[in-house]
């Protein structure tokens, strides 16, 4: 795709409210979320949908916004974590990673609690091993992953 | 049609999770890219007459979840279920996967003991191609440049065949994939289906390591019984492994050995349970 191909227009609900932009075709979420909207709880690590620092949830399910591109938000739903800070819903999921020492450096955070919260939809009482599985692609490389399943586990009991 | 006026400047986008990888690191560049999403009803999951027809925009998370999948496929859920991770597969399709002709996939390896077939669609005529036929080299097809697959059509597997799936790596894709199917009848393999992927650039059926199998008795195929390791041998043979990033080939082909085993014996222990998977 030349630079200078013509924008496409995308109208898109994000964090809950009505958003619009036009990305050029090869622009990846990411860079939409990050730099036109000023939104960089999304982090950029691996840039290879392996490690799901970049998680975001489109129409609530987990995509690597790294990869996927920004044109695909159209008419769809994208969450990132600021939108899931402001949802009162899931504060026992923030608080859980909190009271849990779910994290150390907190670069993983974002993706980690994009995927619990996309499982928890899904399942809300999940096994432990549903939880491992849940969140098996989101890479953390300081707390051994103890913590932040025991997280999930206790969001999962507060928010039942 | 599109993909035919492009003549090698576009490339058919459906996942993306490929491509655009490749594409991003600049070793493929196309002026467009045509996406098959837009194809009304090509992400359909549905039955005919021979089993279950997945459309070419079916991503792997629609496949794992699909009612009817699971039912008569439900090693093929199974497995798709751990293809890469979730956000591949909420965006990955079945049918890119086996069109990209990464040598890495596990479909690729599954599907063979599957016996599944693809629908391809050129400009003018359409036709089967036995999923076996599809790759011809890491990352090359026998698809023409104007052709393009609707569908993957996969057949259960016959009345009293079970199967399993087993793959092993430390990497994001799997460095060996293994997939076997038994059918038992009075106390013998009466029918055995084996293949091998992700060691070499195509994965591939293991006739040989078949033949050995059949018509032995099942109740002698416990670990190190003659036949079941005269298989094994056979498989680290003729899996052809070749030396890569993930390992070296006389590694591959011990892994190809102890993993058939493994496998071979899950899928007979499934046997009489009374499903597939």
């Amino acid at each position: 795709m030349p630079d200078g191909m013509t924008e496409i227009p995308v109208r898109f609900t994000l964090n809950g409210a009505e958003a619009e932009a036009a990305v050029a075709p090869r622009m990846p979420l990411i860079d939409l979320l990050r730099g036109e909207f000023g939104l960089t709880g999304t982090k950029r690590s691996c840039d290879a949908q392996v490690c799901g620092a970049c998680a975001v949830l489109l129409d609530g399910q987990p995509v690597s916004s790294c990869t996927l591109p920004a044109f695909e938000a159209r008419g769809k739903a994208v969450l990132t974590v600021e939108g899931l800070a402001a949802d009162e819903r899931s504060a026992p999921l923030t608080e859980a990673f909190v009271n849990n020492a779910a994290f150390q450096c907190g670069f993983c955070t974002p993706g980690m609690l994009l995927a619990a919260k996309a499982l928890l939809d899904a399942d809300p009482a999940p096994s432990e091993e549903t939880i491992k599985d849940a969140l098996s692609g989101n890479v953390c490389r300081c707390t051994g992953y103890k913590k932040i399943v025991e997280a999930v586990e206790e969001a999962a009991e507060a928010m039942r | 049609m599109l993909l035919a006026q492009e003549s090698g400047a576009a490339a058919l986008y459906a996942g993306g999770t490929e491509l655009l990888l490749a594409m991003k690191s600049g070793l493929l560049a196309y002026d467009a890219l045509i996406n098959v999403k837009s194809i009304a009803g090509l992400d359909a999951v549905a039955a005919d007459d021979r089993g279950v027809v997945i459309g070419a925009s079916a991503t792997h998370s629609a496949v794992e979840r699909d009612a009817l999948a699971r039912e008569r496929l439900p090693l093929l859920a199974e497995v798709e279920h751990s293809v890469a991770n979730a956000r591949v597969r909420n965006v990955g399709t079945l049918a890119g996967n086996l069109c990209f002709a990464e040598p890495h996939s596990d479909p690729a390896t599954l599907l063979l003991i599957y016996e599944a077939e693809l629908d391809a669609q050129g400009p003018s005529a359409s036709r089967r191609i036995p999923v076996g036929e599809l790759q011809t080299n890491s990352y090359e097809t026998s698809l023409a440049p104007d052709e393009m697959v609707t569908a993957v059509r996969v057949p259960p597997f016959p009345a009293g065949m079970s199967g399993a799936y087993s793959k092993f790596g430390r990497h994001h894709r799997p460095t060996l994939g293994v997939a076997a199917a038994v059918a038992v009848e009075d106390g013998r393999v009466a029918d055995v289906r084996i293949a091998i992927g992700c060691v070499s650039p195509v994965a591939r059926r293991l006739p040989r390591s078949e033949d050995v199998l059949r018509g032995e008795r099942v109740d002698g195929l416990a670990a190190d019984a003659p036949a079941l390791r005269e298989a094994c041998r056979l498989a680290a043979e003729d899996a052809d492994a070749v030396a890569d990033l993930h390992g070296e080939a006389d590694y591959k082909a011990h892994l190809a050995r102890v993993f058939l085993e493994r496998t071979l014996l899950r899928a007979l222990g499934r046997n009489g349970s009374g499903g597939d998977a």
